[in-house]
């Protein structure tokens, strides 16, 4: 009897139920999103116990890792610290922003494309092709120097509207293998609609995959914003974590033996992103019944 | 009940659909209630295609299909009377979720006012109609269940929708041979309620072993069709007879299919159009590919 009240109307609840049951047992999901965690909370927290602005020159340039300056001074003596907790927000920020926007226009159109398929098809993929090979960096620069963008909500809108295209292509893929499966005809034999199919049947399948493309969206966009920092078309009056590296790279701080300027802002990227793939593989875990049994 | 008229199917291939292929041209016939219809055809006839039209899966390129003289549309309403099963039961289920899923969802479209513990009685009585054992196969995940297993469940899926017209396309195809005969005699039963079934198969022994008429079916055209005891102890296309001659047997070498030079039926060729050779006993030229 108890197998049989799962098939009650309170069976989509219980499958989330389930989920959360496998998430908090599993170590790489718990790590992954503990140090993404970690550093989210720093970078929303951390300014709020910096009482000097990130970029004030300071009287004591060139100063390792101390109480007075736990990640030590630049060049200029500005305080690392400083920099490095402002600089998180607006690398999550620009991330979030660009990843997410990229993620939801790449998985529209893939679905679009995938499930449809025929002109629609034809279409939308010739629409992501064009947009795949513009050189997004380019247009980016003439985009950010025309516009003058200086805000950070603005630079990963932009980012976002170049990113998606390969998203797309994955998906629409992905989709394509999906959608001929049997199952999706005999939820189309259950009164279900287009929409209820893709949400419902197709896109439960392809979760962790979904997740793992907004991971990589993450992860390019805040490549592109420091790159787009690094020549001197970012936010003006903000602090990133791209733009630490730059100005460390610029002022020779490897040359100098000035450690300290370069590791934590390299550090926090390779561990944002190193730990969503962690992450995810945990995700994929918790959402595919096969690999639970493993 | 279904009725069929001059169905075709073309499907569009190659970049932005330059060419097109037919998959199914001119068929027509009936499924009238508590009937079983067997679609003969090898891999490639077009009778999945068929099948999927039927069920309103597929757009028909010209043609119609009703049943009740309306319309095949897809929606609620036409679920409601018609259903399908297909070959390959592991891709039926959706692998991320429970396979009891499947009635879960005809509750939600179909019955959303029955009370759970009344459902939950009406899926067990459906399971054990199929002679499963409702312990041993809810709450379980797809890659948990046996083919056999996966199968029935479908099969009491659409028991539970009271459908009056099922298209079985192979499901016996994936079945070891003591499920086979125990899934055929549950479509037995069923049929004995009033249930029309349209049962496609490649199999020329499982066609006959349930229907009454007998299609086969050969790149897309209806070759022969009529009663199974006709078609199967009379045949009159070579091309049936060429199936039937296929079909292993014990104690007995094959004997090669004998060559067509001759073809009664002439008359008819090239036109597509069926002769009548008895009662309800229909058949195509022999020469269709050559006759112009």
């Amino acid at each position: 009897m108890t197998a049989l009240q799962e098939v009650t109307p309170q069976e989509r609840e219980g499958v989330r139920r389930e989920a959360l049951y496998f998430a908090v047992r599993n170590g790489k999901l718990l790590t992954g999103f503990g140090v993404v965690a970690v550093l989210l909370v720093l970078g929303l927290v951390g300014p709020l116990f910096t009482d000097v602005p990130p970029n004030q020159y300071g009287p004591r340039p060139m100063s390792p890792p101390s109480a007075e300056h736990w990640f030590g001074t630049t060049t200029f003596g500005q305080d690392i610290f400083a920099q490095f907790v402002h600089g998180l927000r607006s690398t999550f920020a620009v991330g979030a922003i660009g990843g997410g926007i990229a993620a939801v226009i790449g998985m529209l159109v893939g679905f679009t494309a995938g499930y449809r398929g025929g002109v629609v098809d034809e279409v939308l993929n010739m629409l992501t092709n064009v947009v795949l090979v513009i050189p997004a960096l380019a247009v980016l620069l003439i985009v950010n120097a025309y516009l003058g963008i200086r805000s950070v909500a603005v630079q990963g809108l932009f980012i976002g509207l170049t990113q998606w295209p390969w998203a797309a292509r994955a998906i629409r893929a992905q989709t394509f293998t999906l959608r001929s499966r049997e199952f999706v005809d005999l939820a189309r034999m259950s009164g279900a609609g287009t929409w209820r199919i893709i949400t419902r049947e197709i896109a439960p399948n392809m979760s962790s995959y979904l997740f793992m493309t907004f991971i990589l969206l993450f992860g390019g966009s805040i490549l592109i914003a420091s790159s787009l920092d690094f020549i001197g078309l970012g936010p003006t009056d903000a602090v990133s974590l791209g733009l630490m590296l730059q100005n460390a790279t610029q002022w020779s701080a490897l040359q100098l033996g000035m450690w300290w300027w370069f590791v934590p802002p390299g550090a926090a990227i390779t561990a944002v992103v190193g730990a969503l793939y962690v992450a995810n593989v945990g995700l994929d875990e918790v959402f595919n019944p096969k690999l639970r049994e493993l | 009940m279904l009725r069929l008229d001059d169905v075709t199917k073309r499907f569009r291939i190659g970049a932005l659909g330059g060419r097109s292929l037919t998959a199914v041209s001119d068929v027509s016939f009936e499924v009238a209630p508590g009937e079983v219809v067997s679609l003969i055809g090898e891999s490639g006839s077009g009778k999945s295609t068929i099948g999927r039209m039927i069920l309103g899966l597929q757009p028909i390129t010209s043609g119609t299909i009703t049943f009740d003289g309306r319309p095949v549309r897809q929606g609620k309403e036409f679920y409601r009377g018609v259903q399908g099963i297909f070959q390959d039961p592991f891709s039926s289920f959706n692998p991320v979720f429970k396979a009891d899923r499947v009635f879960a969802m005809v509750k939600d479209a179909y019955f959303p006012s029955v009370p759970g513990p009344e459902w939950a009685a009406r899926v067990e009585d459906a399971l054990r109609d199929v002679r499963l054992n409702p312990g041993q196969v809810l709450g379980k995940y797809p890659h948990q269940l046996s083919g056999g297993q996966l199968q029935r469940l479908l099969i009491a899926r659409a028991l539970l929708l009271e459908i009056r017209l099922l298209v079985a396309d192979e499901i016996t195809s994936m079945l070891d041979a003591s499920t086979r005969i125990e899934v055929l005699n549950l479509l037995a039963e069923l049929k004995s309620r009033g249930l029309g079934v349209l049962y496609i198969t490649h199999d020329l022994s499982l066609g006959t072993y349930l229907a009454e008429r007998t299609i086969v079916l050969r790149r897309g055209s209806v070759v022969e069709m009529g009663p199974t005891g006709q078609v199967f102890g009379g045949p009159l296309h070579p091309y049936t007879r060429e199936l039937l001659a296929a079909v292993p047997r014990l104690h007995q070498p094959w004997d090669d299919a004998t060559p067509v030079d001759t073809c009664a039926y002439h008359l008819n060729g090239g036109t597509g159009v069926l002769a009548e050779a008895g009662s309800g006993h229909f058949v195509a030229c022999a020469r269709l590919s050559t006759c112009q």
